[in-house]
């Protein structure tokens, strides 16, 4: 995974709440067995209308998805963070992110940074006036930039660790194998097996 | 203090503990489906790493099946070659496979609990959001994303922040006519979709008690749609009874064991949850959906909200959108709204109880001309157990598809769909924009509200109907 420590970059203003993963993603892209190409597949049913936010020229190459609350419901699909990350995106801003979608981010290099959503709409509005507009998000201070606005921003100490210094976190646990090694020799024995 | 069950089923599972870390959790019983796994069965075989418990792991072919031409190849090749990705990794890592076409295929969520794998305190993950049906055993059960997966293959545990917890008490006796799924669309429409959040949800309460386990299942399916990555409901004698002579659950003297250390697993009378939310069995009514979230849903009995009844701006602006998108009117009655297709089945209503409740309503009538009604067991043991009752031919009887088991129209992964613009009456968990197909639109209900909407032609339920021969 590819460190993280400050990404400034143009910013997608996307005024809806309860974005799920379905429309991050429809069902019908997650056919796929690979780990990348899902940039088509990113919002796939809004782009089909042409005047959904990212269909506007204005916004190409965007790398900042400033989003309304409880972003990233419904399925587990990481595929919903892949599709992000291969449309460019490195950071998605909203006032409440849902767990799994959170977690899965963590895990792939997606920084989903919580502000309070006066931010998320005075960030609308900035970029909404002018979408050239930079918007940094630092995540050594855990602050967000853009111009004169400068909020701060939340997100889990141990997945910023991680970001921060781009490990894997397989490789992590396997440090403490001989931990679940003995963890594993205590199991009770009625537990059951698949075979 | 005492501990909550939770807290109890994740203290038994701590691997590790250190400060400003996760606790690492141990996980008992890993199941496997096609669409989350081929990416990281492609992460091990680039690292030259095995899985390390394959006994501990299963795998079922469930999310892009077709329920109909099973004998077939899969028509549609990429469904065909995901499939067969999924047997290439299982046969390369000696993972335990149900493919299509054998007695114990089904749907993830309903295999492990009818085989018994699923079982009282354990740690139970998924690549699938609605893997928090196994909490309806007391387990901790959650959906995970392909990374965890993988890490949950390569080394059978997870790196976990602690959660806090949530009572949701549902108190007093059902009344007539109200089933599991009313139970919960009503918890969701309380509590929101981002409610349950960074929580696990315990269900508890006289309600609750008189549950089955598959109506405990059903329940605990949808917690994820509250935003709680689990919802659990401790063991009791219905849990010990429903397990007991299972396939995989213990015997003779393991089975006593097993017993005795499941009624420790209950929450302490002096533990306190972060949040209690309290509701009265006897406010409950058959309920449904009118948007596009799970949260917006009303009584069966009232009629699409007004976005200006939504004090909060992003609540109201989501009201405009989804009455937009769901092509309805504020104020209309639900009752009139007419629907087009009818789906019974997936994880949260597609086992064989779920299946008798909907035949008992259509024994006798017929499916509305205007009406396509779908009917997919969640497995093939729950497709062979209502064959043996009969209720296949109650359905056909009354003109509904009987199919094949799978995920089906719930996702719409395979090719039974919703038709752009079409409206369906729908036993699933998400009413998502599209979800049940490009354009669709989705009304959550029960089995029983559904088979009544196939017969009216609108959403309704069994007292709606007229007697049978009436």
């Amino acid at each position: 995974m590819d460190k993280f420590t400050v990404h400034t970059g143009r910013a997608l203003p996307l005024r809806r709440s309860n974005v799920d993963t379905d429309q991050i993603i429809p069902a019908e892209y997650l056919k796929r067995i690979t780990r990348h190409g899902f940039e088509d597949a990113l919002f796939a049913a809004w782009r089909q209308d042409p005047t959904f936010v990212l269909n506007d020229p204005a916004y190409e190459g965007v790398s900042i998805l400033v989003a309304g609350p409880d972003f990233g419901t419904g399925s587990s699909r990481e595929h919903a963070v892949w599709a992000l990350q291969d449309y460019g995106f490195r950071v998605v801003l909203s006032s409440r992110f849902a767990d799994i979608f959170r977690g899965n981010s963590g895990k792939g290099g997606l920084l989903t940074a919580v502000v309070d959503q006066p931010v998320v709409e005075a960030l609308w509005d900035r970029i909404d006036a002018d979408p050239a507009t930079e918007v940094t998000v630092d995540l050594e201070a855990r602050e967000v930039r853009a111009g004169d606005l400068v909020a701060p921003f939340e997100v889990d100490d141990y997945i910023r660790w991680r970001l921060l210094e781009g490990l894997d976190d397989i490789g992590l646990t396997l440090q403490h194998e001989a931990d679940i090694t003995a963890f594993e020799a205590s199991r009770p024995a009625f537990t059951p097996t698949t075979r | 203090m005492g501990r909550t069950l939770a807290e109890k089923v994740w203290d038994a599972h701590v691997v590790r503990r250190a400060e400003d870390e996760p606790d690492l959790l141990y996980i008992d019983l890993h199941l496997v489906h096609e669409v989350t796994s081929p990416q990281a069965f492609d992460g091990l075989r680039a690292a030259g790493r095995p899985v390390r418990r394959p006994d501990l792991t299963l795998a079922t072919e469930d999310h892009n099946v077709p329920t109909f031409d099973i004998d077939k190849p899969i028509a549609d090749p990429i469904s065909r070659a995901q499939v067969e990705a999924l047997r290439v990794n299982a046969a390369e890592f000696g993972v335990p496979i149900y493919s299509l076409g054998d007695a114990e295929q089904g749907i993830v969520h309903v295999v492990g609990p009818q085989l018994g794998l699923t079982q009282p305190g354990m740690t139970v993950v998924c690549g699938d959001s609605h893997t928090s049906t196994h909490g309806a055993f007391g387990a901790l059960a959650f959906g995970i994303g392909t990374s965890e997966v993988e890490h949950v293959l390569a080394t059978q545990t997870l790196p976990l922040k602690p959660f806090k917890t949530m009572a949701i008490e549902i108190d007093g006796p059902l009344p007539a006519g109200v089933t599991a799924k009313d139970v919960i669309l009503r918890v969701i429409a309380e509590i929101g979709t981002g409610g349950g959040q960074g929580y696990v949800l315990e269900y508890r309460g006289e309600a609750i008690r008189a549950l089955s386990m598959e109506a405990r299942m059903t329940v605990c399916n949808m917690s994820i749609e509250a935003g709680a990555r689990a919802g659990l409901i401790a063991p009791d004698q219905t849990t010990f009874d429903y397990l007991e002579g299972r396939d995989r659950a213990p015997q003779g003297e393991e089975w006593d064991a097993a017993v005795a250390y499941w009624r420790t697993l209950v929450t302490d009378d002096d533990a306190e949850f972060d949040t209690v939310v309290t509701i009265d069995a006897a406010t409950l009514s058959p309920f449904v959906t009118w948007g596009t979230n799970p949260g917006q849903g009303v009584p069966l009995s009232a009629s699409v909200p007004s976005p200006a009844d939504y004090a909060d701006e992003q609540d109201r602006t989501g009201a405009e959108r989804a009455l937009e998108y769901m092509g309805l009117t504020a104020g209309t009655p639900m009752k009139d709204i007419p629907v087009d297709t009818v789906f019974i089945g997936s994880c949260t209503n597609g086992r064989i109880e779920d299946l008798r409740a909907a035949a008992q309503v259509l024994d006798g009538r017929k499916v509305a001309d205007s009406v396509t009604a779908l009917v997919v067991p969640g497995s093939v043991r729950v497709r062979l157990a209502a064959e043996a009752e009969g209720l296949d031919k109650v359905f056909e009887a009354a003109g509904a598809q009987w199919r094949n088991a799978g995920c089906s129209m719930c996702l719409a992964m395979n090719a039974d769909k919703v038709a752009p613009g079409q409206r369906s009456a729908s036993t699933s968990n998400r009413n998502f924009e599209g979800r049940q197909g490009p354009g669709s639109r989705t009304h959550l209900v029960s089995p029983q509200v559904a088979a009544a909407t196939a017969v009216v032609g609108r959403l309704a339920s069994p007292a709606d109907l007229a007697p049978v021969g009436a």
